[in-house]
């Protein structure tokens, strides 16, 4: 598009522009029938995920919207389903548990929600989104990310006020920074941040590359991330151990599929793929 | 036949601004916009989108050049490499950023060990980010000029007893400036709206780092209303400006 601007504006207006745009013209065309394809498409498929609605059929696919810190534990225990369910494949949206609220409260088709925090899960089940009361499945804590060479020379966490030091903590209003900032005023322990990110894992990945001296990550994260990441234990983080709280949703498109996938990971099989991730379990 | 799907296609593009507007807390606009973090921000954007343009024009309009003017073996390999960041996530870009200008990155170690600069976490490192994103608009839309601009004004020029330098002063670059004025305003609105090379390379903190993008993005995760506004600014910013250059000098000739 730029191209043809700067092209087009030496030879005046409606030069030669004009004639390449009406050689194109059957190719538009073309173009617009594949547009109105890939439309119909979407819609028979979206058509598709409602019928099979109330949902006790065998096949189809189950969404499942889950923090980011989740990744590793929910990917193992989908595998697990999808080869315990024939024919049943689990999609997973991973992200900052706000922003997966907030596409619930806008409509997103999700079958189960699985957040971070309770304050996250909130506005979901006060939304009157969540089919029943949301469950504790996990608790995590955070621990001190440092690259494994440890080049700020970080210990403890009274270490993490050193100036010079460059510390990446989540942004205050995702549930890894709210966790952090009370974590910190429990140890007393003031941080200057070089950078708040928009959620855990791009604190881990800062800490990875050895941008950051260290991070407040959640334990599960680092050990996702050993050996390039260490993590250091602290004993304030026990003030603030973060619960995650799971849910069906009520407009799940497969009900019936996600209160079995929920109950898988609150069985003794998710805990143990929860714990071996890092997590604390109920 | 062609006027429903352009109808439609229209309506794609305008319906979300549409949304935007309907949606935004007009109550309340007054002192959300008065908040400091806004405005922090809001500077924050239009200095770094100002200094990545300039940075641009500095290093684009040479490579323009140099692409139009001067045959080289290769030089089609480098016209595509130049477009690569056209086409490259963002979120890639930064990624990438950080590997070679990082602070273990190939030239920010050096750049760290020798001078003790290192660019993540600074503005300097967002208008790096931008300046990334950015320069292909421009480099594509000179060379553009550069190819359809008469050569025989350079010869005279030549002939004249003109160095190459004062030929290309004097005569190329008056010759291609609404060329250069185009793709100087498609960079500065590139880099305005940058989102993932920047977050990626320069993190997030307010004052520093923080560009509109960056505010709107996380303002989502709690107060979608902040949101809103803070959109609804960067729409109204990028639509002034737009409109007033692009009368100013696109359609001057």
């Amino acid at each position: 598009m730029s191209h043809q601007m700067a092209g087009r504006s030496p030879g005046g207006p409606g030069g030669p522009g004009v004639r390449a745009v009406r050689a194109r013209l059957p190719r538009r065309a073309s173009a617009a029938a594949a547009l109105s394809l890939l439309l119909a498409a979407g819609c028979g498929d979206t058509g598709d995920g409602g019928s099979g609605g109330s949902g006790s059929g065998s096949g189809g696919t189950l969404t499942v919207f889950a923090a980011a810190s989740l990744t590793e534990s929910f990917t193992a225990l989908g595998k697990s389903f999808e080869s315990s369910h024939a024919g049943v494949k689990v999609r997973f949206n991973f992200g900052g548990s706000s922003t997966l609220a907030q596409q619930i409260a806008q409509g997103a088709p999700a079958d189960v929600f699985a957040a971070a925090s309770p304050a996250t899960m909130k506005p979901v089940s006060d939304g009157g989104d969540a089919a029943g009361p949301p469950r504790v499945f996990a608790r995590n804590r955070l621990v001190i990310a440092v690259p494994k060479d440890d080049p700020g020379k970080v210990k403890a966490v009274s270490d993490l006020s050193r100036p010079g030091l460059k510390v990446v903590l989540c942004a205050e209003r995702v549930p890894c920074g709210a966790a952090a900032e009370t974590a910190l005023a429990a140890a007393g322990v003031k941080v200057a941040p070089a950078s708040r990110e928009q959620d855990v894992k791009a604190v881990l990945t800062k800490v990875r590359l050895g941008e950051a001296d260290a991070g407040l990550v959640y334990r599960s994260d680092a050990r996702s991330a050993s050996p390039q990441v260490k993590g250091i234990e602290f004993a304030e983080s026990a003030k603030a151990v973060n619960d995650y709280p799971i849910t069906v949703l009520k407009k799940a498109p497969k009900a019936a599929l996600a209160g079995e996938f929920v109950k898988l990971v609150l069985s003794p099989q998710g805990r143990t793929a929860l714990t071996g991730a890092g997590f604390e379990t109920p | 036949m062609l006027v429903a799907p352009a109808l439609v296609g229209l309506a794609f593009l305008v319906l979300p601004l549409v949304g935007l507007l309907v949606r935004a807390p007009w109550s309340t606009l007054g002192t959300r916009l008065g908040e400091p973090q806004v405005l922090e921000a809001l500077r924050l954007s239009l200095v770094s989108a100002t200094l990545a343009t300039g940075l641009c024009l500095l290093l684009g309009v040479p490579l323009a050049w140099l692409l139009a003017r001067v045959p080289f073996p290769g030089a089609r390999l480098v016209r595509a490499l130049v477009t690569v960041p056209l086409v490259l996530p963002p979120v890639v870009g930064g990624v990438a950023l950080l590997l070679v200008l990082g602070r273990k990155g190939l030239v920010g170690g050096w750049l760290d060990a020798a001078f003790g600069i290192t660019l993540p976490f600074t503005t300097a490192g967002v208008v790096l980010a931008e300046t990334f994103v950015a320069m292909p608009f421009l480099v594509i839309s000179v060379e553009g000029a550069l190819r359809a601009a008469d050569l025989r004004y350079e010869e005279a020029a030549a002939t004249l007893g003109a160095t190459r330098w004062t030929a290309f002063r004097r005569v190329t670059l008056p010759l291609v400036a609404p060329g250069v004025a185009a793709g100087a305003i498609l960079c500065w609105a590139r880099a305005l709206g940058e989102f993932g090379a920047t977050i990626t390379f320069a993190g997030n903190f307010p004052g520093r780092t923080q560009t509109m993008p960056l505010a709107v993005y996380l303002a989502l995760e709690t107060d979608p209303q902040a949101a809103i506004v803070l959109s609804l600014v960067l729409l109204a910013v990028s639509v002034a400006v737009l409109a007033a250059l692009r009368d100013r000098w696109v359609n001057a000739t």
